[in-house]
């Protein structure tokens, strides 16, 4: 790493409506350097990023670009300058050629025209330099898998010049294999001198690539260290500013009337995806439902709650038979979906944290609303709600572990005996995480029977009594809770138990290795998970 | 405990956030263009017209600008519910018109006719309302194509039925809604049935907004998919705001009946006018936000700018082109101040090309 400084922000500032969520942050960014950013949901990680990407103007504070004062006021001025911003979401035309893209609006031009041609050798030319042949310049952006995509953000970055690139979470929608190609770009960038800023939820993947960490929290910045004159549970705790004594909270001494009842019972359910799908939960019961993303998880969980419903075999709700067809009968029935997608499944964002809560309620129970409305001040201070404009405030201003626990709060609300979480922790921070945790423990301890799915094998091993895998549609197996993630991921891919399981599958053994204290913030992403696989949906 | 907290800001009649305590949060709303605005706005134009005509706000004139504004208002409300839960209904103006003739022809001024056609007119709103909104939520046809063709279709079909040139004549008591009022109340001089009606639909639809039923509307304005998963029969609940639209549509047909008489015209621009009085109070255009204050709020405003232009000697002609520039201002306004609406559903489209499973290349 040279010494030279190419990036300075110092005393950056940044409020929202009259909430501070940047005091004076600093950061550094020297050439060939990777600098990860790591905090809470909420610490002003992204709002970091948008400032120095030009999205957000700063309130106060300087960026100094190689020594000079920049403000740039438009992405286009932060791009023409060197520094770059691949988004979570990308920014990519479906139908529109990897070539077009690249050169979007500053299409390489011949007598007036395009010069497609051009374009593409071009293009050919950064993805060869990456060492990425595999992709064609001509293949339209629709085909291309996530991972290709977010490579085409890359190059489109680099096709700019770019000095600096800042990624947002770029794993989250990527499977293992993929995860190192991204590391293998990112190597070959470094060695360029490009400066990286890399926001990550995964600790494996901070320590793996970072020289510089900077924790963030509550739009302060805690501290600036080397990545290796850090530990991972040291970080956790900048990062939350106590201890995480255990990732998993205990058990709870059960304590209600439904404790040991059959709550949930589904044999021989089926459907065009489904087939043969049949397990029991009790009252007081945390059942992980494991397998590979596209093994029928959700599906299932959404044939549960009448949405794509079971046409074979018998589903009961404490020892009544029911066939929702719809999530309102569902809900009826006792049992309640938290959706894996909370922006677009889960919340109206533009209402306020009262009116989601209450939504359910409005929804099924017209007449008895507002009675049973009265119970949700209670239950959202039970789940740890923290809204600083209080129960009117507009979710879409709430972090993202904030707007999970309005999710929960408003099913809690119609105090189901059988609760399906579908990821109920993905991309809240650790904190929240906790909080969902522990909520978890409670509910089950009162009684009500808990369906986890979830792509976070430490997450699913840790909280559930019980496993049930599936592959392809069925129930490949049912395990006891502390299993070890290897037999989780034998049943899940098929592969026989024991022999080279780990070889077989590169996820399991990485997952593996980190299972340690800060398991719940550090783990793969196990196979599973699509980020967003799930269509409409809509009943 | 209260109810209180849960008795939310949502479509009481008070746009987010002036319900939030304090004098800062009061200014907030006011720049955020809710319902404070547009009620500065149409307290700004009631000056200017107190200043051209001081006589304005005696009672009686003033009287007679209610009697005048009072269909819009309620077709309004009806838009509003429409909007507010996502779709469009341009099918209003049509209905009025519809209305009127059909109410027309049938009494033909027997008096005896009057109350069996009323009856009859308020099924045939229910129809329409319920046609537009099946096809909609059911068929899945854009609400803004659907009610596009109802338009046209009951349009044409009025002319088809009257051979062109509406027949027959309502009766006295048709009229007397849209006419006349309460006579010798003390300032007011007479305070009319039409004002009375639109009061009365109004606070209607306060309670309405804040009911389980006004809330699931709103939500599935802003998330129809989220809505849906928490229960809500999203296609029943958008069926009814377009009930509610046509019901209005019809009331308003009476009133506007009884006081200009029946013309082949009538009705005729109606809808264009609503969206606007809709869309000036501050409801943004595909739903969720907004409340029925503002859309009212937003009809006084538009019937107060046209009697400014009355006063100001401007051709009554112009006023399509002033709606149409009201429209692009307030949503211009919408999009500059940060109303994440539309970006927002244009944020989650990109979103799809992640929705495949990972790592399936398809060449």
């Amino acid at each position: 790493m040279t010494t030279e400084l190419l990036l300075r922000m110092s005393g950056v500032s940044k409020s929202f409506l009259g909430v501070r969520v940047l005091h004076g942050v600093d950061l550094e960014l020297h050439p060939g350097e990777l600098h990860a950013l790591v905090g809470e949901n909420g610490a002003g990680k992204s709002t970091l990023m948008k400032v120095l990407a030009g999205v957000h103007r700063a309130d106060g504070g300087t960026i100094e670009l190689e020594g000079r004062p920049v403000s740039f006021e438009h992405p286009v001025q932060a791009q023409r300058a060197g520094v770059t911003t691949v988004f979570q979401e990308f920014n990519l035309l479906p139908e529109r050629t990897v070539a077009e893209n690249v050169f979007l609006g500053r299409e390489i031009r011949r007598r007036g025209l395009v010069d497609g041609r051009a374009m593409e050798r071009a293009t050919a030319e950064l993805l060869a330099e990456l060492g990425l042949e595999g992709i064609a310049p001509r293949s339209r952006v629709r085909s291309l898998s996530v991972a290709e995509q977010q490579i085409v953000e890359i190059v489109k970055a680099l096709s700019h010049d770019a000095r600096i690139i800042s990624m947002d979470e770029p794993t989250a929608a990527l499977a293992d294999h993929e995860v190192e190609v991204l590391y293998r770009i990112i190597g070959r960038l470094r060695e360029r001198g490009v400066a990286v800023l890399y926001v990550s939820h995964r600790m494996k993947e901070i320590f793996d690539l970072a020289d510089t960490i900077t924790v963030l929290k509550d739009g302060y910045r805690v501290d600036t260290v080397p990545a290796d004159g850090v530990s991972p549970s040291e970080l956790v705790r900048k990062m939350v500013g106590r201890p995480v004594s255990a990732v998993f909270p205990e058990r709870l001494e059960p304590h209600g009337a439904h404790v040991g009842r059959v709550r949930l019972s589904v044999a021989g359910g089926g459907n065009t995806q489904l087939d043969g799908i049949g397990f029991e939960v009790r009252g007081g019961e945390i059942l992980g439902l494991g397998g590979l993303q596209g093994s029928g998880r959700t599906e299932v969980a959404h044939a549960l709650f009448g949405v794509e419903r079971f046409t074979r075999g018998e589903v009961s709700v404490d020892g009544r038979r029911v066939d929702p067809r719809s999530p309102r009968q569902a809900v009826r029935s006792g049992l309640v979906l938290v959706t894996e997608d909370r922006k677009t499944q889960g919340l109206a964002l533009n209402q306020s944290v009262a009116a989601n809560g209450r939504l359910v309620l409005d929804a099924v129970w017209p007449l008895g609303s507002a009675r049973r409305a009265r119970r949700l001040p209670g239950i959202l201070s039970s789940v740890e709600l923290v809204a600083r404009g209080g129960h009117g405030q507009e979710v879409r201003y709430l972090s993202g572990g904030n707007q999970q626990k309005v999710v929960l709060a408003k099913w809690l609300a119609t105090e189901p005996g059988v609760m399906v979480l579908d990821e109920p922790t993905r991309g809240i921070d650790v904190g929240a995480k906790q909080a969902v945790y522990r909520l978890m423990r409670e509910l089950a301890a009162a009684g009500v029977a808990i369906v986890l799915i979830s792509s976070e094998l430490p997450e699913l091993i840790g909280m559930s009594d019980r496993l049930v895998v599936l592959r392809d549609g069925r129930v490949a197996g049912e395990l006891p809770g502390g299993s070890g993630e290897e037999a989780v991921m034998a049943a899940a891919t098929g592969s026989p138990h024991g022999d080279g399981s780990a070889a077989h599958d590169p996820r399991a053994s990485a997952s593996a290795g980190d299972a340690s204290p800060d398991g719940p913030s550090s783990s793969e992403e196990n196979g599973g998970g699509s980020p967003a696989r799930h269509e409409e949906a809509a009943p | 405990m209260t109810p209180n907290p849960t008795q939310d800001v949502r479509g009481t009649g008070d746009s987010g956030g002036s319900r939030r305590s304090g004098a800062p949060t009061a200014l907030a709303a006011l720049g955020r263009g809710g319902t404070a605005t547009v009620a500065l706005l149409l307290a700004l134009i009631f000056v200017v017209i107190a200043t051209q005509n001081p006589s304005f706000f005696e009672g009686p004139p003033l009287m007679s600008f209610a009697k005048k504004a009072a269909p819009l208002v309620i077709l309004a409300i009806g838009q509003y519910l429409v909007i507010v839960s996502g779709e469009f209904d341009l099918s209003v103006g049509s209905l009025v018109g519809a209305q009127v003739v059909i109410a027309a022809r049938l009494i033909d001024g027997q008096e005896a006719m009057t109350l069996p056609v009323i009856g009859l007119m308020m099924v045939f709103g229910l129809v329409v309302g319920l046609v537009n909104g099946l096809v909609t939520t059911l068929l899945r046809v854009p609400s803004i194509i659907t009610t596009l063709g109802t338009m046209l279709i009951l349009f044409g079909a009025v002319r088809y039925w009257t051979g062109g040139a509406p027949t027959g004549a309502l009766s006295e008591s048709f009229r007397v809604p849209g006419r006349h009022g309460i006579e010798g109340v003390p300032f007011l001089g007479e305070l009319p049935w039409a004002l009375v009606i639109a009061l009365v639909l109004a606070v209607g639809a306060v309670f309405l907004m804040r009911s389980p039923f006004g809330r699931s509307l709103v939500a599935t304005g802003d998330n129809d998919v989220a809505a849906a998963f928490s229960g809500v029969r999203v296609w029943r609940v958008r069926t009814m705001a377009f009930v509610g639209s046509s019901l209005m549509a019809t009331v308003a047909a009476i009133l506007i009946g009884g006081y200009a008489g029946v013309t082949a015209q009538v009705g005729d621009g109606l809808e264009f006018t609503a969206i606007t009085a809709v869309v000036l109070g501050g409801v943004v255009l595909g739903g969720g936000r907004g409340t029925v204050v503002a859309a009212v709020l937003g009809a006084l405003t538009v019937e107060a700018l046209f009697t400014l232009f009355n006063q100001l000697y401007l051709p009554s002609t112009i006023q399509p082109s002033v709606q149409g520039l009201i429209i692009i201002a307030a949503v211009a306004y919408a999009a500059r101040r940060g109303d994440l609406r539309l970006p927002e559903r244009l944020r989650r489209r990109p979103a799809h090309p992640t929705e495949r499973s990972l790592g399936t290349s398809r060449r």
